[in-house]
């Protein structure tokens, strides 16, 4: 009872031409606490709106999500949420950003202080705490936005193509940061990506969904995120295991693309 | 028809008057262009530094190579005011920059005059020419010989005068006579004697239309010199105009438009909020909103007038309603323009309602409300000196419109001036307030 139960969701949106799409149709899925789990797709298969339901923006047309037994009914801090990019609060500076969660709650900055500084120093901003936001490269941004979230101490945080922006070393650093965080904090994490690779490093359990209507299509379980807490993540990349799901993994989205391609269906 | 042919002449007449401009304007760009010039040598031989921009081998085109040249500004300015003290005949300028002056002095000529009979005499008139403001006792002359008697006029620069040659005379055009020559050239109706410093016509009733040399200098009552501005200056800032000083006038305009701002500020930002956050809102003020917002505020001041007067409640009012809906539509753009990702993380995050409002909605808007506050600013000081131009006792616009009705240009330019000063000034105190209060914006 204490993950996180995504019960039977499904999601129609109506369009005003009276057309309706159904971004999501029966997903189901168990979290238990603490784990890790990426989440790849083709476009347009309902990532983002399973997300936003988990997150509480979104009501589901039906089934439910518990989190620890009850049911989600709005956003709430204990699902924080890290966004692609542009979700920071440019007019407060670093430090007033990540402790913006404990603030809401009343607590004063004097008592968060250690924790910020802590945190900022986890992911390697401890120069830049008085720093304005727009001062910062977008991989510093991200950190702070990571930070932001465990700042506030949520039971799960949910991750849009948190790295989307990144350049390829960037990306990579923040992956390792992301292990780093989930090993040391024990939060539970849904990663969504457009990166296979990214999606096998760092997941522990990985899940591919199909479009049209949005579905879950396939599900692994994946020894590569706890390899990854030790090792480089370049020297899991050439385990052979890997390299194989990897294939499997890119034909089955890019066959799905190839579908998605040439037909457009939309129900009435 | 009748309308299309009047636009049509209309348009003909600007046209022309704009031809005549041309040569002005291609001697214009012809001297920005050689200050260029000379600029690139003298930059190229005293500091041949290789800037960033400097080494960019493409600039024509790539507009951040594009930045205010301060030199250029200078040498612009500069050249504003030497021009002026040029046409003006400045003393602040050296002479041989001065354009040829209007005549001013003492000058003759002889007329020959023709009776009846055909006998000619001539006549000599003396005419002097003197700036406005001088009073001329005319000198006594002698009548000289023959029936055309010798002739004394003043004229004032710039003016003409009628000159009826045979009121002295014996020889009247009543029966008769006639002018045939001045200074020995013979003259007719239609053409002028051009005698250098004045020139002489002849009119159809038959007597002389003496025109002074007008130099292509501009009178003092179309432009007076720079110095007599600054004299102006100085003597209005200590004395006051019209029973208020300088300042006073100034003052009462910025206040005006402060305290109109402001209540327009008060009321139109929670106005727009209000409407970026409720739809029922949005509705209800959009048409209000949406039809006040196209009309210009000059076009208020009638309705003012007749509902408030011309005081002081009037013209808050008036800048009020100037500033009001600039303002909404500030605000109503700043809460629609937030990000939903923002909001969004601050509610994952744990706020309420109510902290969404105060920590994201609010400042995120700022930006945006600080546009419209420099936008109203802008209106609203030109809506004050337009306000003050119709009706007042007392303000930058009063001043000069009373100054104008007394043709007291240098007044008008001094007032235009500080006018334009004052409301550059504004947009700089709201520039920097900005750059201060939001420094975040347009980096988000
Ligand atoms: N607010 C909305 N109104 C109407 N249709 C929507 C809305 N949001 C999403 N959809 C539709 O739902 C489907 C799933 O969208 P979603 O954004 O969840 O996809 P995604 O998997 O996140 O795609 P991507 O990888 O491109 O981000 C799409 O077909 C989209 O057109
Ligand atoms: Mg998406």
């Amino acid at each position: 009872m204490s993950g996180l139960a995504i019960d039977k969701i499904s999601m129609r949106f109506d369009l005003p031409d009276r057309s309706s799409v159904r971004a999501l149709q029966d997903v189901s899925l168990d979290l238990k606490a603490g784990e890790l789990m990426s989440v790849l797709g083709p476009s347009g298969c309902g990532k983002t709106t399973l997300l936003n339901i988990i997150a509480g923006f979104l009501a589901p047309t039906k089934g439910e999500i518990r989190l620890k037994g009850e049911k989600v009914t709005g956003p709430s801090a204990e699902r924080g949420m890290v966004f692609q990019q542009g979700a920071l609060f440019e007019w407060m500076n670093v430090r007033d950003n990540v402790s913006f969660g404990p603030k809401m709650k009343g607590i004063k900055s004097s008592e968060t202080k250690e924790k910020v500084d802590h945190l900022l120093d986890i992911v390697g901003l401890q120069d830049f705490k008085e720093k304005a936001i727009y001062e910062l490269s977008g991989g510093m941004q991200q950190r702070v936005a990571l930070a932001r979230c465990l700042a506030n101490d949520p039971d799960v945080i949910l991750m849009d193509e948190p790295l989307g922006a990144l350049d390829a070393l960037t990306r990579e650093k923040m992956q390792s940061l992301v292990l780093k965080l989930w090993k040391e904090t024990g939060k539970t994490i849904i990663l969504i990506t457009h990166s296979v690779e990214e999606a096998l490093l760092l997941g522990e359990r990985l899940i591919v969904m199909a479009p049209r209507p949005g579905r879950i299509h396939k599900e692994y379980s994946l020894p590569f995120a706890d390899l990854g807490i030790e090792a480089d993540l370049r020297e899991i990349k050439k385990y052979a295991d890997y390299a194989v799901k990897r294939e499997e993994i890119l034909e089955m989205i890019w066959n799905m693309e190839e579908d998605i391609m040439g037909r457009t269906e939309v129900e009435g | 028809m009748g309308v299309i042919a009047s636009l049509f002449e209309e348009l003909l007449t600007i046209l022309k008057t704009f031809l005549t401009a041309i040569p002005y304007l291609a001697a214009y760009i012809g001297f920005i262009l050689v200050t260029l010039l000379i600029w690139q040598r003298v930059k190229r031989s005293f500091a041949p530094k290789r800037d960033f921009a400097s080494l960019k081998t493409i600039t024509f085109g790539d507009e951040s190579a594009v930045k205010s040249n301060f030199a250029a500004s200078v040498i612009s300015i500069i050249a504003v005011f030497v021009s002026w003290g040029a046409f003006t005949g400045s003393s602040t300028i050296p002479s041989f920059l001065h354009m040829p002056e209007a005549f001013v002095g003492k000058t003759n000529f002889t007329y020959t005059a023709q009776s009846v009979a055909g006998i000619r005499d001539d006549a000599s008139v003396y005419v002097i020419v003197h700036g406005a403001g001088v009073n001329v006792i005319l000198p006594e002359v002698d009548d000289g010989q023959g029936f055309a008697k010798n002739d004394v006029m003043a004229v004032k620069a710039y003016r003409t005068k009628l000159l009826k040659w045979d009121v002295n005379d014996e020889e009247t055009r009543e029966i008769g006579a006639k002018i045939v020559a001045i200074n020995g050239q013979p003259i007719a109706f239609g053409t002028d004697v051009d005698l250098g410093d004045i020139k002489v016509a002849l009119t159809q009733k038959g007597t002389l239309n003496i025109k002074p040399d007008k130099g292509i200098q501009m009178e003092p009552i179309w432009l007076p010199a720079p110095e007599d501005v600054w004299g102006r200056l100085k003597e209005i800032s200590t004395e006051g105009f019209k029973n208020y000083t300088l300042l006073e006038h100034l003052g009462f305009s910025l206040f005006r438009v402060v305290i109109g701002f402001i209540f327009g500020a008060l009321v139109g930002i929670p106005l727009g909020y209000a409407m970026g956050l409720s739809d029922w809102f949005r509705g209800w003020f959009d048409p209000v909103v949406e039809f006040m917002r196209p009309v210009p505020p000059l076009a208020l001041i009638p309705l003012v007038i007749i509902w408030a007067g011309i005081g002081e409640v009037g013209k808050t009012i008036l800048l009020f309603l100037a500033a009001l809906w600039i303002m909404a539509i500030a605000a109503r753009a700043g809460v629609s323009g937030v990000r939903i990702s923002k909001v969004h993380a601050a509610y994952s995050l744990g706020a309420s309602k109510w902290q969404v409002m105060r920590h994201v909605i609010l400042p995120n808007s700022l930006p945006e409300i600080f546009t419209g506050a420099r936008v109203a600013m802008g209106v609203c000081w030109g809506t004050v000196v337009a306000a003050e131009l119709v009706a007042a006792e007392k303000g930058a616009g009063m001043m000069i419109m009373v100054a104008s009705k007394f043709q007291q240009t240098d007044i008008v330019i001094l007032g235009i001036i500080l006018i334009g000063i004052i409301g550059f000034g504004i947009d700089m105190l709201m520039r920097w307030a900005e750059r201060v209060l939001v420094p975040w914006k347009g980096r988000g």
